[in-house]
């Protein structure tokens, strides 16, 4: 039941002559990474079905330089963050929306020291938008009622202060949205950032993705809903690992809806 | 009239303020051995953190109990340090109740001041119970080793004394009992020493009195030593603290200037630096491993901790167990830059190498690696404290200086750098989702 998605890239665009109004930044998860491809074509579903005018880099798009950043190399960071831009710059793009929090940080608030000023929206933010503007309608929902608990992402929460956005969507599938005891502002982390995605952790007595999927079992969710690929990661292992796989799925916010749309 | 009091006091007074002083240049010279870091943006907001954070006391209600009890002794502390005051002009001048002129004024005042340290006392032993009794797990983490658990309580045991001191001092004054205004608390506790002769009486006064305000300057040359450092650093350490979005770490102008010369076919490579000017002088050192490398807001916030441990206690590595404690990262920031500063004072002025550091003697690199970086312990500082800087700082130094990156990240970064994506797909691949299902 393979759907063809519309995915134009930059490069076909500007063959075209034209200037899509929205850069879709996908980050290598997105791209790469098996369940991240997943919630990168939830969202472009959602974009097709709204007539989104949008673009991708496709095979121009190059890692954002985030984890470098935060490993401590900052001239892999700065290498990659001046490449990008280059590119970005050359498209003269002036909006983006990316899936993933950890590219939403970067590009907004670590580019324009380096020449790239774009206004940046997470997918949330953007599809919050969309809605408001009666550009999409989120109809029925197989959620609704569910009980759904939002982890959410350091690099959208705490970072950049986005906490309404993804439950304002929530709220909108008539989902019954039952909080942890810690979220918003002292949410944990689900252990990814950092870094912490691609090494082993260092010794402990539990691994932090456990901890906090045992902060999410507490509200007895049927659904754990997040807005970042690391964190989505992390969740279901953790679920894996409470070995509640057959009772708890994982899912982000987008796929929520794009489900609801039957898309 | 006999002036020996006077004198005493004057002396005392002079050797307290001066001590004081001679730490307040120390602290100053030891901050500003950090790096300079332009602090000039975002005026009007620094002073609004100021305000809320520091003299609202915005951020310790978050945890309600230790959050009110906190207001209550620093309310207490500010508002009884007026009566301070009179205590300086009465030990100079050798007056007694100088403000009691201002009649009705003056009881109402007193009064507030005894219903105050009553408040401040109770709210102490409080925080004693917390502390030693109840033992809340962040005072008894690992760093928290004997110098900073006795400090915790000694500041306790002096607030409890100095209130008791207060209280008393007003309750064996026959004179300030015979006006009967103001003495809302005290005129239960005279009762106490109702048996005593009245020479007696008056000799406890005096010393009530006289060890009230020893306490004091006491107490103002203890600080340098303490946690309780931040009842006055926490004013400028809010100022100046992070008012960019939490998840921005800053740019390294030094590399950018570099990249930018590696990126540019153009740049002639011998050419004279232009325009930047100063800032693009290549440093001698990427990252931080050591407290001189680290820039003085970082090091004012080593200064402003109190050790509270909110941070720790909120940090997802030390909640599962890992050797990062951000606290401890603070600590030992500020262990070693006094450990430098005692070198510079026995070296007459200069630095003499000790073949110590921040990195390794103090924190370690397991340490260091553990940080998911997600901003909880900036989140839950109620000074404004950036632990992750130093944390990122210092990782910097670690991975351009040192390749001292774990395996797994070296092939992290390598893939990056090949195929720009941490994982080593071809960059070619990189849209063929659009077609999987
Ligand atoms: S940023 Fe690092 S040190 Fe701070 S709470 Fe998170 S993991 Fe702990
Ligand atoms: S850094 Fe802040 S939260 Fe942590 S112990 Fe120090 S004052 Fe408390």
């Amino acid at each position: 039941m393979s759907q063809s998605l519309k995915v134009p890239t930059m490069a076909e665009c500007m063959a075209e002559g034209r200037q899509p109004e929205i850069l879709f930044w996908v980050g290598s998860a997105g791209s790469y990474d098996d369940r991240a491809k997943k919630i990168t074509r939830a969202f472009v579903k959602i974009l097709n079905k709204a007539n989104v005018d949008f673009a991708v880099l496709g095979t121009e798009e190059s890692c954002t330089g985030d984890v470098a950043k935060r490993a401590g190399n900052e001239f892999l960071f700065q290498m990659q963050a001046m490449t990008n831009i280059e590119i970005l710059n050359a498209y003269e793009v002036k909006r983006i929306v990316t899936a993933c929090p950890h590219s939403y940080n970067t590009l907004k608030n670590e580019y324009p020291q380096l020449g790239g000023n774009y206004q940046v929206q997470h997918h949330t933010q953007f599809i919050e938008e969309l809605i408001n503007d009666g550009k999409l309608e989120v109809g029925n929902t197989a959620f609704k009622g569910k009980r759904v608990t939002f982890h959410d992402p350091c690099y959208l929460g705490r970072a950049n202060e986005v906490y309404e956005a993804p439950r304002t969507l929530l709220r909108r599938l008539g989902v019954d949205l039952v909080e942890m005891k810690r979220h918003k502002r002292t949410a944990l982390c689900c252990g990814a950032g950092g870094a912490q995605m691609f090494k082993e952790p260092e010794k402990g007595d539990k691994d932090v993705n456990v901890l906090r999927t045992e902060d999410a079992l507490k509200t007895k969710p049927d659904v754990i809903a997040t807005g970042c690929p690391y964190c989505n990661t992390m969740m279901t292992d953790g679920v894996k690992a409470k070995e509640q796989e057959n009772n708890i799925q994982v899912f982000d916010v987008v796929e929520l809806i794009a489900n609801a749309e039957n898309l | 009239m006999n002036i020996i009091p006077n004198i005493l006091f004057a002396a005392a007074l002079i050797l307290g303020i001066g001590y004081f002083a001679r730490n307040v240049k120390k602290l100053v010279r030891n901050i500003k051995l950090g790096k300079d870091v332009d602090v000039s943006d975002h005026k009007e907001q620094r002073w609004k953190n100021m305000v809320r954070i520091a003299l609202g006391q915005g951020k310790m209600t978050r945890r309600p109990v230790a959050g009110i009890l906190h207001v209550i002794v620093y309310i207490g502390f500010i508002i009884i340090n007026i009566e301070v005051l009179e205590i300086i002009i009465d030990g100079l001048f050798g007056t007694h109740r100088i403000f009691k002129s201002l009649g009705s004024v003056y009881g109402v005042l007193i009064g507030a001041f005894e219903v105050l340290a009553l408040l401040v006392f109770v709210s102490v032993v409080i925080f004693w119970i917390r502390r030693n009794i109840i033992k809340l797990s962040r005072f008894w983490k690992a760093e928290m080793t004997s110098w900073p658990k006795n400090d915790g309580n000694f500041i306790l045991y002096f607030e409890m004394v100095l209130m008791a001191l207060f209280l008393i001092m007003n309750a064996t004054d026959v004179v300030f009992q015979d006006m009967n205004s103001g003495n809302v608390i005290s005129q239960y506790i005279a009762p106490w020493f109702s048996g005593v002769s009245e020479g007696t009486l008056h000799l406890i006064e005096r010393s009530a009195w006289w060890l009230h305000i020893l306490g004091i300057l006491v107490f103002l040359n203890y600080l340098y030593y303490s946690k309780h450092l931040h009842i006055l650093l926490a004013f400028p350490n809010t100022y100046f603290g992070k008012v960019n979005p939490k998840g921005q770490l800053n740019n390294l102008q030094a590399v950018t200037d570099e990249v930018k010369m590696m990126m540019d076919p153009n740049v002639d490579p011998f050419a004279a630096p232009e325009e930047t000017g100063a800032e693009s002088d290549v440093p001698d050192k990427f990252g931080a491993s050591d407290v001189q490398d680290l820039n003085w807001v970082q090091l004012l916030n080593a200064y402003t901790c109190t050790e509270c441990g909110r941070c720790t206690s909120e940090c997802p590595a030390n909640q599962t167990g890992k050797k990062l404690s951000p606290r401890k990262i603070m600590m030992d920031t500020r262990d070693r830059l006094e450990e430098v500063g005692k070198n510079i004072d026995a070296n007459n002025g200069v630095f003499k190498d000790d073949g110590k550091q921040l990195l390794g003697d103090y924190i370690t690199n397991e340490e260091l690696w553990a940080c998911t970086t997600c901003n909880a312990c900036v989140e839950a500082c109620p000074v404004s404290i950036d632990p992750l800087s130093i944390i990122i700082d210092m990782r910097r130094y670690l991975v351009m200086e040192q390749s001292a990156a774990p395996m797994e990240l070296n092939n992290m970064m390598s893939n990056i750098e090949n195929n720009g994506a941490p994982w080593p797909y071809n960059q070619m691949d990189r849209l063929n989702w659009k077609d999987e299902n």
